[in-house]
C-alpha cells in the first residue's frame, strides 16, 4: 500500500498511509469510533503507533514527539477531545518542533457516541488551524498538509474528519513517502515550553501573530475549491457536506473552504460578492455561517432541523428549496444487544434481581441498559460511572443508597476511573459504596483494542500489565474480591448483595474474556509463550 | 455522463454486510470506474441493524445512496428487507436471502457471497474483477466454498426473474 498508484481506501486508511509517507516517527491515541483504524492501520503499514490509556496522555506523548524535534500524529474521537483539552489549550501556545497533528474524528448522527458535538468550535476556542476533508483523497492530502503547517508555523493542527469521511472508501493516488524528515534532537527553548505566566503571555501573542500569517497563507494559497456556475447561488461548505451540496445543486456556484479555521473569509467575501443568493451547508452546529455573519458577509444558513444528524443529498436538496415540513421517518432497525454468551449478561441480570440503581458507563456493556435487562440508571462520559455513584450515594437516603452501584468496563476504567477510585477511598460516603469493573480483557466497543490492563501492545504483543486488584488495594479500597463468572459455585448476586450490606468501600473485578476476543487472546498467548521459549533457547545457545 | 449506480445492502451485524460492501466496491474499482463506499459501524458488530452503500460510475460524489435512489437493494436477512425498502428506486431490483434454494449453500456463512452472484447478473462489472475482488477479500482456505456459493447465487438470479420495486 506504499506506491503511488491508485488506491480505495477509506479515510481512516488514507490519514494512515499519509502518516508513513510524511515519516511519522510515533503515533498516539485513545480507540474511539469513527477513528479507530488509523493508528491499527499505521501499524499495519510499518509505523510505530501506541494505544495510551487516554487522549489526555496521548496528546501529552505526542507533544513530547513534537518537542523532540519528530513528526507525531494523535488520533481520537470527537469526545476524547473533552479529555484532551486540557493539554490542548496550552499546546498552541507552545512551538512544536517536529510536526504535530491532532485527529478529531466527530460523529454527527451519532452511529456510535454519546453526544453530537461539533469540534469545529475546538478549533476556535484553543486556536488551532483545522483541515477538513471532504474525502479520502483529501484526508490524505490534507494530513500530509498539516504536517507541513505544523513545522513552518511550530504549531498543533487540527485534522477534523467526521464518520461519513473516515468510514467511507473512495479513491486515492498517494504521493508517496517524503523525503527530509528531521531527525529527533532536544534543545533547551525554554520560554516556548514552559508556560508559567511570565513566558504564556508573550506565548499568546506569537499564536496570534502565528494565525495571522496562517490566515494571508490561507487566503492566497490554502485548500479551497471553487467552482463556477449559476451566478444566482453560491453555496459554501466544508467536509462532507461539500459533496453532497454539489451532487444536489450540480448547476450553482460552490466554494468548499479546506482549512476552516483561520478562514480565508476575503476569498469568501469575494466569491459572496459574485452570487445573488449565499447558502453555506454546514453538517453540525452553525459555526461556519455565524463566522461569516459576524465578517458582515450577509450569508443564509440552514434552518435548525437540520443541525441533527448527518446531512445527505436529500436533506441538502430540501435545504436548497427552504423546506422546513417534517422529513420522512426511516423505519427502526434492529438495536444492537450484548452477545449470545456475553459475560456481561449475568451482571445486569444480577444487578436487575437485586434493584440495584447502576451508574454505568461507556463502553459494550452500555447495553446493559436495554431490555430484557434494563438495569442501567446513568450513562454520562467515560469514567463518570464511579464519580455518579458516589453522588447518588451521598444525596439519597440510606436504603436507597445502599443499592446504588459503579459499573465500569476494564478499558474504560484505565482510561478514566482511577481517579474516580481515589475520589471514593479519600470521600467516602456513610453507606459506602460498590464499584464494579466488568473485566472481559479487551476493548470490546471499539473492535477488541488492548489497553494497558490487558498486558498486551497495540500489535498484540505482550508488555506489562496492570492489576486492577492491586491497584485498588495499594489505594486503600476496604473490600477488593474477583470473581470468575465461569466459576458456578458461587451466585454472583449472593456476593454483589453481600458487598453491598457493608458500610465500607468495595470493589468487585467480575472477569471472563470477551467472547469475540477469546478465540483471539488464546492466539496471541499461545505466539507470546512460543516467542518466550524461542528467547530461552537462543539465550541458552548464546550462553 | 453515465448516471452512477447506486446499491445498498443490508441485514444485521456479523452476517457479512460490511465484507459484502468491500468487494462490491472493489469489485467496480479493479473494473476502472470512480467508487464510493460508504457505512456505518461501531455499535453495529452487536447484532443490530448494519447497512451500506456503494455508488459507481465516472465521477461519483456523495458517498450515500440517497433514499429511494438505490438500483439494487441487497438484504441478507429477511427481517430487514422491509426496514431498508424505501431505498429503493421504482424500478430498481429487490435482491434478499429467499432467491437461493432451500440448502443450496455448502457453508452458511458465504450467504453474504451467493447474493453477491446475483447481484452480477445485473451489474456491469466484467466477471474476472468479481472473483478478484472476493478473493482479496477472504482468506486463502475459503475460496473454494465461497467461488461455488458465488456461482450457486448468480445461477439463482439468471434462472427465475428477479423481484423489482414498483
Amino acid at each position: 500500500m506504499t506506491s503511488a498508484e491508485r488506491q480505495l481506501l477509506s479515510g481512516d486508511d488514507a490519514v494512515a498511509l499519509a502518516a508513513l509517507h510524511a515519516g511519522v516517527r510515533l503515533g498516539t491515541g485513545y480507540p474511539g469510533t469513527p477513528s479507530t483504524e488509523i493508528l491499527e492501520t499505521f501499524d499495519r503499514l510499518g509505523g510505530h503507533a501506541q494505544w495510551s490509556p487516554n487522549e489526555k496522555v496521548a496528546l501529552e506523548v505526542a507533544l513530547g514527539v513534537a518537542f523532540a524535534g519528530a513528526r507525531t500524529l494523535v488520533t481520537m474521537k470527537h469526545v476524547g477531545l473533552n479529555v484532551a483539552a486540557d493539554p490542548l489549550f496550552t499546546a498552541t501556545y507552545t512551538d512544536v518542533e517536529g510536526g504535530l497533528v491532532i485527529v478529531s474524528a466527530d460523529d454527527p448522527g451519532m452511529a456510535s457516541s454519546q453526544n453530537e458535538q461539533d469540534n469545529r468550535h475546538y478549533s476556535r476556542a484553543a486556536a488551532i488551524p483545522t483541515l477538513e476533508p471532504v474525502d479520502s483523497q483529501q484526508a490524505y492530502d490534507f494530513t500530509m498538509l498539516a504536517f507541513e503547517i505544523s513545522e513552518r508555523w511550530k504549531i498543533p493542527v487540527m485534522l477534523r474528519i467526521t464518520t461519513r469521511v473516515c468510514h467511507s472508501k473512495t479513491i486515492v493516488i498517494p504521493r508517496g513517502p517524503v523525503s527530509g524528515v528531521a531527525e529527533p534532537a532536544f534543545e533547551h527553548k525554554i520560554p516556548a515550553r514552559v508556560m508559567i505566566p511570565a513566558y504564556a503571555k508573550p506565548a499568546h501573542h506569537r499564536l496570534r501573530t502565528k494565525l495571522a500569517e496562517i490566515t494571508a497563507w490561507n487566503e492566497a494559497e490554502g485548500p479551497i475549491q471553487e467552482t463556477t456556475g449559476d451566478a444566482n447561488l453560491g453555496v459554501v461548505t466544508t467536509g462532507i457536506s461539500a459533496v453532497h451540496a454539489r451532487e444536489a445543486a450540480p448547476e450553482a456556484s460552490h466554494l468548499t473552504i479546506g482549512m476552516t479555521y483561520p478562514l480565508p473569509m476575503e476569498r469568501i467575501r469575494a466569491f459572496a460578492a459574485g452570487v445573488e443568493r449565499l447558502l453555506v451547508v454546514e453538517e453540525g452546529d452553525p459555526v461556519l455561517v455565524d463566522d461569516l455573519r459576524t465578517a458582515g458577509i450577509d450569508a443564509e444558513g440552514k434552518p435548525e432541523m437540520y443541525r441533527f444528524g448527518e446531512l445527505d443529498v436529500a436533506r441538502v436538496r430540501r435545504i436548497l428549496a427552504g423546506d422546513t415540513s417534517a422529513e420522512p421517518v426511516p423505519p427502526k432497525g434492529k438495536p444492537p444487544e450484548l452477545c449470545q454468551g456475553c459475560a456481561h449478561r449475568e451482571v445486569f441480570q444480577a444487578l436487575r434481581d437485586l434493584d440495584c440503581i447502576v451508574a454505568g458507563d461507556i463502553g459494550c456493556y452500555t447495553l446493559g441498559v436495554l431490555p430484557p435487562f434494563s438495569a442501567m440508571d446513568t450513562c454520562v462520559c467515560m469514567g463518570a460511572s464511579i464519580g455518579v455513584g458516589l453522588g447518588l450515594r451521598h444525596a439519597l437516603p440510606e436504603d436507597q443508597a445502599r443499592r446504588v452501584v459503579s459499573v465500569i468496563g476494564d478499558s474504560t476504567f484505565v482510561h478514566s476511573g482511577l481517579t474516580g477510585i481515589a475520589e471514593m477511598v479519600y470521600n467516602p460516603p456513610a453507606t459506602g459504596h460498590l464499584v464494579m469493573i466488568l473485566d472481559n480483557g479487551t476493548t470490546a466497543m471499539t473492535g477488541l483494542q488492548e489497553h494497558p490492563g490487558t498486558g498486551r501492545l497495540l500489535d498484540h504483543s505482550t508488555t506489562n500489565k496492570l492489576s486492577f486488584e492491586g491497584i485498588a488495594r495499594a489505594m486503600g479500597v476496604q473490600n477488593v474480591q474477583v470473581v470468575e463468572t465461569t466459576d458456578k459455585s458461587l451466585s454472583l448476586k449472593d456476593v454483589i448483595a453481600e458487598l453491598l450490606a457493608k458500610p465500607e468501600t468495595s470493589l468487585l473485578i467480575t472477569r471472563q474474556p470477551c467472547v469475540l476476543a477469546a478465540p483471539k487472546i488464546r492466539f496471541y498467548d499461545k505466539a507470546a509463550a512460543e516467542s518466550a521459549r524461542g528467547h530461552t533457547c537462543s539465550a541458552a545457545v548464546a550462553d | 455522463m453515465e448516471k452512477v449506480k447506486n446499491i445498498v445492502i443490508a441485514g444485521l451485524g456479523g452476517q457479512g454486510v460490511l465484507t459484502a460492501s468491500d468487494m462490491l466496491a472493489e469489485a467496480a474499482f479493479r473494473a476502472g470506474f470512480d467508487v464510493k463506499k460508504s457505512e456505518l459501524h461501531g455499535m453495529s458488530q452487536r447484532g443490530g441493524s448494519v447497512s451500506s452503500d456503494v455508488r459507481y460510475g465516472e465521477q461519483v460524489l456523495s458517498p450515500m445512496v440517497p433514499a429511494g435512489e438505490a438500483d439494487v437493494l441487497l438484504v441478507l436477512e429477511e427481517t430487514q428487507i422491509e426496514i431498508n425498502r424505501p431505498m429503493l428506486r421504482a424500478g430498481g431490483v429487490l435482491i434478499g436471502p429467499g432467491l437461493l434454494p432451500d440448502g443450496a449453500l455448502k457453508n452458511k456463512k458465504s450467504l453474504n457471497v451467493a447474493l453477491l452472484g446475483a447481484v452480477s447478473t445485473v451489474l456491469d462489472i466484467p466477471q474476472e474483477h468479481w472473483m478478484a475482488a472476493i478473493y482479496a477479500n477472504l482468506a486463502e482456505k475459503l475460496h473454494k466454498v465461497n467461488d461455488q456459493a458465488f456461482a450457486v447465487g448468480r445461477e439463482a438470479a439468471l434462472e427465475g426473474p428477479l423481484a423489482q420495486h414498483p
